[in-house]
């Protein structure tokens, strides 16, 4: 960090210049020109954070800034300053054990990441220097070095590729560990460049490092001599990025352009922001709440102290003397101290054990996460990925839902259902089809034995074999593949498909679709697609151009010149790009049909086409490869010949492309619903398609009232949009929250067929019209409209979305009143942005790469996994640790409130009570494992009744074990076992001679038997509440107890040498020779429990009947058959 | 490689513990969860559930078995004899009163009163005598850490370097103090004794046992005198006495056994209280033979050498008398709070019963409504 840090300083005037200009080789570009040696960062990476000198300083000083270990550290300060009741080893000895634990933990993570960097960083290359080969360690690459990487090598860092040992000038890299795509990606050579490197001048000029692994932009200038120099454009598919791997290329050689820390490998590594859960919030207002109880204590006590001493003959009887330098003393300076002290005496109430102990269950806890062996997928041979383990809890506490539709709610399988050409639909029937046989027109719309002119197929059939960056597989010649075209449905690799490697699955599904009906996609051949036809015969189109596919223009384009000479423009897009760039008299046709397609759930793409003249075709090649060079706003330049381009086209048909739904994509939906989450799914496809997706789905049902705000919607009343808008959203609103029955409370709410259901869809433009109006005012207004109406529908689509928009919405929804926990689901690139925004991520292991895996925090195989997930181990997460932290404040209330009640008996004198031993190992041995093994293996309801009962997820919603209530409770509780045990104690006292023989206990005595009674209270407590036992449990709790006797034992058995007072020297054992004692115990320890016991029964009271409605209702259907 | 390079980089900046498979992503693929019992937490677990079945016997036995033991411990607590004097002499009619007056560490001349008393019934057993002493904050934290341990186990370096907490008892006159401390200091140094009178009008003193009041393991193994084998009075060379002490510590009996650090006496004042107002052992009078009770009804005076001043923090002294049963000396809060326990487990078990019955039967009739 520090490094970057560092390099960004030293850059800091360079960086103010947006671009680079690097010199190939070190040798200038121009004659003319001398290098001016630019600074650029080495080609070191660092990723470790310390070195062995500054380790321990830098280590320490992290760790205190916890705000925990920093009160810790003042606690032991204070005690090891100040004349203190405990030692300093009482509460320096956990500290110094949670300090030097988690020290060597991340000592050891730095030191993997050490060895992994010097791995990276001494790894071999081979680099061109004044024409000789010379071997280097990769750190040593400079900028501008040209580097040769042979097959199946990484880049050592982000590469121009000049020169590659194939003959079309390209090479394959895979960029697996990138972003998860193991396809073959090929790359080119910058043109016109000679083959001997040696006498290659040229200079690049490159915007600074940028994370985007898809963008960049450069010009080379290449010299030759004497001659004007040759500008050429630099893209990405240029830049070979460090990270990947050379492929099927025997060598390549490039120049380095970014190094080191600079390379866009290492920008997108730069550590997400860390997510905090809610229960972690619950804890630190625990705290404050325990720091205010501990001041007021120590100040209490203070006050006290100086009250009862003023008492003559109390401060200082003749029995205890003051030492002269207590009695030097200044009187505040020694009021500060007692203060100080009682800080200590006290300071046990707010345990370091419990930071321990929470880190260790989420740790162990998300082990079984990724030991599901439901959640294993036989098909890809993986499990859950469990990427961050601080969120487990967060898992039990989803309110809202967001999900991607296409490979999340769907599969991403797409198949060729039928086509419609020339508003005639064809719908393909067991593979029967030859050319004839495809034509058989089916359904209900089109009348039998019509057909269109098979010329008008034939175009079709050639149009949706050509228009599409298909890749052939085995054929080591590959179709121009864009980096780009993974944008709306993400990058696929769908190789299982035989022979088709597309960025879409759409694509595949279509090419495959045409085969289906004769025309064959061969392949690419030095920019000739070749096809096969209905005939058999091979036709060969000079492919001139690739329009690529953005989501913005939800098309895309080829320029193809077929034999014959003619030029072609063929496009394909969605519907509602389409239609208003083709003539409108063919769009009614084949609109139907693409809405009927729509509405039955299929994707539907329209295809269009026309011809280009030869001057035609010659502006826009002038255009485009103008805009390709531009360094500056290329992307728009871009857009706006494109948009030039598709103009006046003339339709040809539309097709139907089926994405099937998830394996049980239903019922998760339902379950999750039935959990009481709100269900929205967030989309970049068209509101038909979606829409029926969701009935798919059975988020929206047949009595769903269905809520639309779109474009059409507003376009409909003839008025102004914004009118529209604002009159819809009112009307909406006072339909949904208005009217409403009010509810009790959202977690009670039914979600029965009781009251009347909405679902609400909006698309993206409407959505950035609700979120970004004109008028600052009325855009607030309609975001809480919005918002509101949203919250009281138990689904909303959003469909046509960007991927920021996505994240916006999970912002607003995030951001929004009572800031309820959201969560996303994805498994795309376009994902991303929503899995990073919520507060919960979930990546699926979809087909679309593995940006999504890798940026989420927990990663499932299947969309059906979620409901395991959550209903089972996330509610059961969020349960132990909320029983884990209402536990620990609870236990170490209960044991600092009897030294709390001693001060009163000991002239506010800080004795502890306890002796310094069982002071220190109370939270540490005594009562620690008894919980970490319930928050590890409790399971209150068993996991099939959580999967069956969705609604139980509702009983924890809203994070109902950490609220007040609870938090109230366990206060109490403590507070009275913390009255009991001292009272009983203290009565018992009254007198003292409790043996048979009449000999007397003393004070030690006193504080063990209250001790006693508390460990044995605080884990049968545990133990009542434990639901669940397994030979674990018994172990631990019955062990710990065990543990504590003997521990006894041994302790007062034994003079220590190194104890400077003998304190409990057979304290215990003569304790259990007191019969008094251990009626005592008893009879404190029951009294103790007696409450928890009734209010378990009450509890269980309702308990079946919440828990088990289905056998009631089992019940009442057998009843009234009878 | 590389992956796993930056996998490990991933976790930069994660000061808490990533997951399990946080680097292993490839470590993971192909690897099917093994499906034991413990990882797919199926282990075989018993789930007790609370129900009033099980629950209301339980009261319904915990109330059976504590209100006999209640009892038991009230009637035991009850025939405890205990019979108490305050003899500090506050009042002016009492006859410690002029002691109380004019006391002082140094006088030379002992003070001594004596109380007559009267016993009601007669002590069978073993009578154990107590002293009490009130508002005396034995357990005031300066007070608790007053002392040396390791000089009172007869470590020589400790017996002639006291440790720090004694201050400022530790050196007098430059002379460490043996033992030293404002425990030991402060030691109780009144003189008890207590006289029969017989019916026949002879004052017969009561023989009382000094031995066997403190704990065992304290007498035996905590403290010890430094070098036994030497002569007490050579062992404590070149120590001084604690300075509100009459005579040095090698003094404190004549029986070498209860002498020195081992006098039980001491061992006894050593033990720090728990309360401010406490009892400690003082004499055991012995039972001598079965026919005649230990301590008969009659009239009886008690001898006091009164030295310990109490009145300077309000304090008060009490001489107890109280037999002991098998669950030490007079105490009903025991008992009382057994039969209470006992007593509302029984009622919650009827209360619960009833309510269970009601309850299930509404319960059946709401499902049947339904």
């Amino acid at each position: 960090m520090l490094r970057r840090r560092l390099n960004r300083l030293l850059n800091n005037d360079e960086r103010r210049v947006d671009s680079r200009t690097i010199f190939v080789g070190h040798r200038s570009g121009s004659p003319n020109d001398a290098i001016i040696p630019a600074k650029f960062c080495d080609n070191r990476i660092v990723s470790s954070k310390y070195t062995v000198w500054n380790f321990l300083p830098k280590n320490l000083f992290e760790q205190f800034r916890r705000i925990a270990n920093f009160y810790f550290l003042i606690i032991f300060l204070v005690q090891v300053i100040v004349d203190t009741p405990t030692s300093p080893v009482t509460s320096g000895l956990p500290l110094f054990f949670v300090i030097t634990v988690t020290a060597i933990k991340q000592g050891y993570e730095d030191w993997l990441r050490h060895k992994a960097d010097k791995e990276v960083n001494t790894y071999p290359v081979t680099v061109l220097e004044d024409g000789r080969r010379i071997r280097k360690e990769s750190e040593k690459i400079k900028v501008g070095d040209v580097v040769e990487v042979e097959e199946d090598e990484t880049f050592p860092c982000d590469l121009i590729l000049l020169q590659s040992s194939r003959e079309d000038a390209t090479c394959f890299v895979t960029t697996a560990s990138l972003d998860g795509e193991s396809n073959h990606k090929s790359h080119y050579t910058v043109s016109d460049i000679e083959r001997d490197l040696e006498s290659l001048n040229a200079t690049i000029e490159c915007e600074q490092p940028q994370p985007d692994l898809y963008k960049f932009v450069g010009r080379m200038h290449i010299y030759k001599n004497d001659q004007e120099p040759v500008v050429r454009s630099l893209g990405p598919e240029n830049l070979l990025l460090k990270g990947a791997t050379l492929k099927n290329t025997q060598k390549i050689y490039g120049v380095a352009v970014y190094t080191g820390m600079e390379t866009k490998m290492a920008l997108n590594y730069q550590g997400k922001s860390q997510k905090r859960s809610a229960v972690e919030k619950s804890i630190n207002a625990f705290l404050i709440v325990y720091l205010c109880i501990l001041v007021s204590k120590a100040l209490v006590c203070t006050t006290l102290k100086y009250v009862w001493q003023s008492k003559p003959g109390q401060d200082e009887p003749w029995y205890n003397q003051k030492t002269q330098r207590e009695k030097d003393t200044n009187i505040y300076l020694k009021m500060f101290t007692d203060f100080l002290s009682f800080m200590v005496l006290f300071n046990f109430i707010i345990p370091v054990s419990m930071y321990v102990t929470v880190e260790m269950q989420k740790f162990l806890g998300s082990f079984f996460i990724a030991w599901d062996k439901d959640f294993y997928d036989p098909e890809i041979k993986e499990g859950a990925l469990v990427n961050t383990s601080d969120l487990n809890e967060e898992l039990g506490q989803v309110e809202y839902v967001f999900t991607d539709k296409t490979g999340t709610l769907t599969q991403n399988n797409m198949e060729f259902i039928e086509c419609c050409i020339d508003g005639f639909q064809y719908k393909h029937r067991d593979g029967s089809a030859e050319m004839d046989g495809f034509c058989v027109p089916d359904g209900p719309v089109s009348k039998p034995q019509q057909k269109a002119g098979r010329e008008k197929e034939e175009l079709f059939l050639r149009a949706l074999c050509l228009c599409h960056t298909v890749q052939v597989k085995e054929s080591t010649d590959q179709n121009d593949d864009q980096i780009d075209g993974l944008v709306a449905d993400g990058e696929v690799s769908l190789q299982d498909q035989r022979g088709f490697i597309a960025s879409s699955p759409d694509e595949v599904a279509l090419v495959k679709g045409a085969m289906r009906y004769g025309f064959t996609f061969l392949g690419l051949e030095s920019k000739n697609m070749k096809i096969r036809n209905s005939n058999n015969d091979i036709e060969m189109y000079e492919l001139l151009h690739v329009l690529n596919f953005d989501p913005v223009r939800r098309r895309m384009s080829v320029i193809v010149r077929a034999k014959s000479g003619e030029t072609l423009l063929f496009c394909k897009g969605a519907d509602s790009s389409i239609f208003p760039r083709v003539r409108q008299e063919e769009v009614e046709r084949t609109r139907t049909h693409v809405e009927r397609n729509a509405t039955e759930g299929y994707r539907t793409l329209c295809v269009a086409f026309k011809y280009l003249s030869a001057e035609e075709y010659r502006q826009a090649d002038e255009g485009l490869r103008e805009a390709r060079l531009a360094l500056q706003e290329r992307e728009e330049k871009l857009m706006a010949v494109y948009n030039q381009l598709e103009t006046g086209m003339s339709l040809i048909g539309a097709t139907a492309v089926e994405d099937r739904l998830q394996e049980e994509a239903a019922e998760t939906m339902e379950a999750l619903q039935g959990a009481g989450m709100k269900i929205w799914v967030l989309t970049g496809d068209k509101m038909e398609t979606a829409k029926s997706t969701c009935y798919a789905c059975r988020l929206f049902q047949r009595n769903t009232e269905l809520l639309e705000l779109t474009v059409r919607t507003l376009e409909d009343g003839g008025k102004r949009r914004e009118e529209r808008l604002h009159d819809l959203l009112n009307e909406y609103h006072k339909k949904t929250v208005q009217d409403a029955p009010p509810f009790k409370g959202g977690v009670t709410r039914s979600w029965s067929c009781a009251s009347q259901d909405y679902g609400f869809i909006i698309d993206g433009a409407t959505l950035s019209m609700v979120l970004n109006s004109s008028s600052e005012s009325s855009s607030h207004c309609y975001k809480n409209l919005f918002l509101q109406i949203c919250q009281n529908c138990t689904a909303v689509l959003c469909c046509r979305m960007a991927p920021l928009q996505k994240a916006q919405i999970v912002k607003m929804v995030k951001n929004s009143k009572g800031s309820p926990i959201t969560l996303s689901i994805g498994d795309g690139a376009n994902d991303v942005s929503m899995i990073l925004e919520a507060h919960v991520g979930i990546g699926i292991k979809g087909k679309e790469g593995r940006q999504a895996v890798r940026n989420s925090d927990y990663a499932i195989p299947k969309l059906k996994h979620l409901k395991k997930l959550l209903l089972a181990h996330g509610h059961l997460y969020y349960v132990r640790i909320a029983h884990l932290v209402q536990y620990f404040f609870y236990k170490n209330l209960c044991f600092i409130l009897p030294q709390f009640l001693y001060q009163f008996f000991c002239g506010y004198s800080q004795q502890p009570l306890y002796d310094a031993a069982y002071l220190t190992m109370y939270n540490i041995c005594f009562t620690s494992m008894p919980i970490l093994a319930y928050s590890l293996f409790e399971q209150h309801v068993p996991m099939e009744v959580l999967l069956d009962n969705a609604t139980l997820y509702r009983e924890i919603a809203k994070n109902a074990m950490l609220r007040w209530g609870p938090f109230l409770y366990w206060t109490v509780l403590g507070v009275f076992h913390g009255l009991v045990f001292f009272f009983g104690v203290r009565y018992l006292f009254t007198n003292p001679a409790l043996q048979d023989n009449g000999q007397v206990f003393g004070n030690w005595s006193y504080g063990t038997i209250v001790f006693t009674i508390l460990v044995f209270t605080v884990t049968l407590t545990l133990a009542l509440d434990t639901r669940h036992w397994t030979w674990i449990n018994h172990f631990v709790i019955w062990g710990s107890l065990a543990f504590y006797v003997f521990f006894s034992f041994f302790w007062g058995g034994i003079i220590w040498p190194f104890l400077s007072q003998q304190r409990l020297y057979f304290v215990f054992a003569n304790m259990l020779s007191s019969v008094s004692a251990w009626l005592v115990i008893i009879l404190l320890i029951l009294v103790s429990l007696l409450p928890e016991i009734l209010l378990m029964l009450f509890r269980k009271r309702r308990g079946p009947n919440a828990r088990q409605p289905s056998e009631c209702d089992l019940l009442q259907t057998s009843r009234l058959q009878l | 490689m590389m992956a796993s390079v930056y996998n490990a980089k991933d976790e930069d900046g994660h000061i808490s513990v990533s997951g399990p498979s946080g680097g292993s992503a490839a470590a993971m693929r192909g690897k099917r969860p093994e499906n034991t019992a413990f990882k797919q937490q199926r282990l075989p677990a018993w789930q007790p559930i609370l129900t009033a079945g099980t629950v209301l016997p339980a009261f319904f036995i915990i109330g059976l078995i504590f209100i006999p033991i209640g009892i038991g411990l009230y009637v035991t607590s009850n025939n405890i004899k205990e019979f108490e004097i305050d003899y500090t002499g506050v009042d002016m009619s009492s006859p410690c009163f002029n002691c109380s007056q004019n006391l002082s560490w140094n006088s030379s001349r002992p003070c001594t009163c004596s109380i007559p008393f009267h016993l009601d019934q007669p002590y069978e057993n073993n009578v154990f005598m107590y002293y009490g002493l009130s508002n005396f904050y034995q357990n005031h934290r300066r007070y608790v850490k007053s002392r040396d341990d390791s000089q009172l186990n007869g470590d020589l370096d400790a017996l002639t370097k006291p440790s720090k907490e004694c201050e400022p008892y530790a050196y007098h006159e430059n002379k460490p103090i043996a033992p030293c401390g404002a425990i030991a200091n402060s030691m109780f140094n009144d003189t008890l004794e207590i006289f029969y009178h017989d019916p026949n009008g002879t004052r017969v003193p009561v023989p009382l046992t000094s031995t066997g009041i403190a704990w065992w393991a304290d007498k035996h193994v905590k403290f010890r005198n430094p070098s036994e084998n030497l002569n007490l009075t050579a062992a404590f060379q070149g120590t001084t006495k604690p300075v509100n002490w009459r005579r040095p510590v090698y003094e404190m009996d004549s029986d070498p056994h209860n002498n020195g650090f081992i006098n039980e006496d001491f061992i006894v004042w050593m033990r720090t209280a728990a309360l401010p107002t406490f009892r400690k052992l003082y004499r055991i009078i012995s039972k001598k033979d079965n026919m005649v009770p230990t301590l008969q009804r009659g009239n009886y005076t008690l001898e006091v050498v009164y030295n310990y001043p109490v009145r300077s923090f309000d304090g008060r002294k009490r001489m107890i008398l109280s037999t002991i049963s098998w669950m030490g000396g007079k105490n009903p809060f025991l008992g009382i709070a057994y039969i209470t326990v006992g007593s509302v487990c029984f009622f919650l078990g009827v209360v619960l019963l009833i309510i269970h019955h009601k309850y299930g039967n509404r319960n059946n009739s709401a499902n049947n409504s339904n």
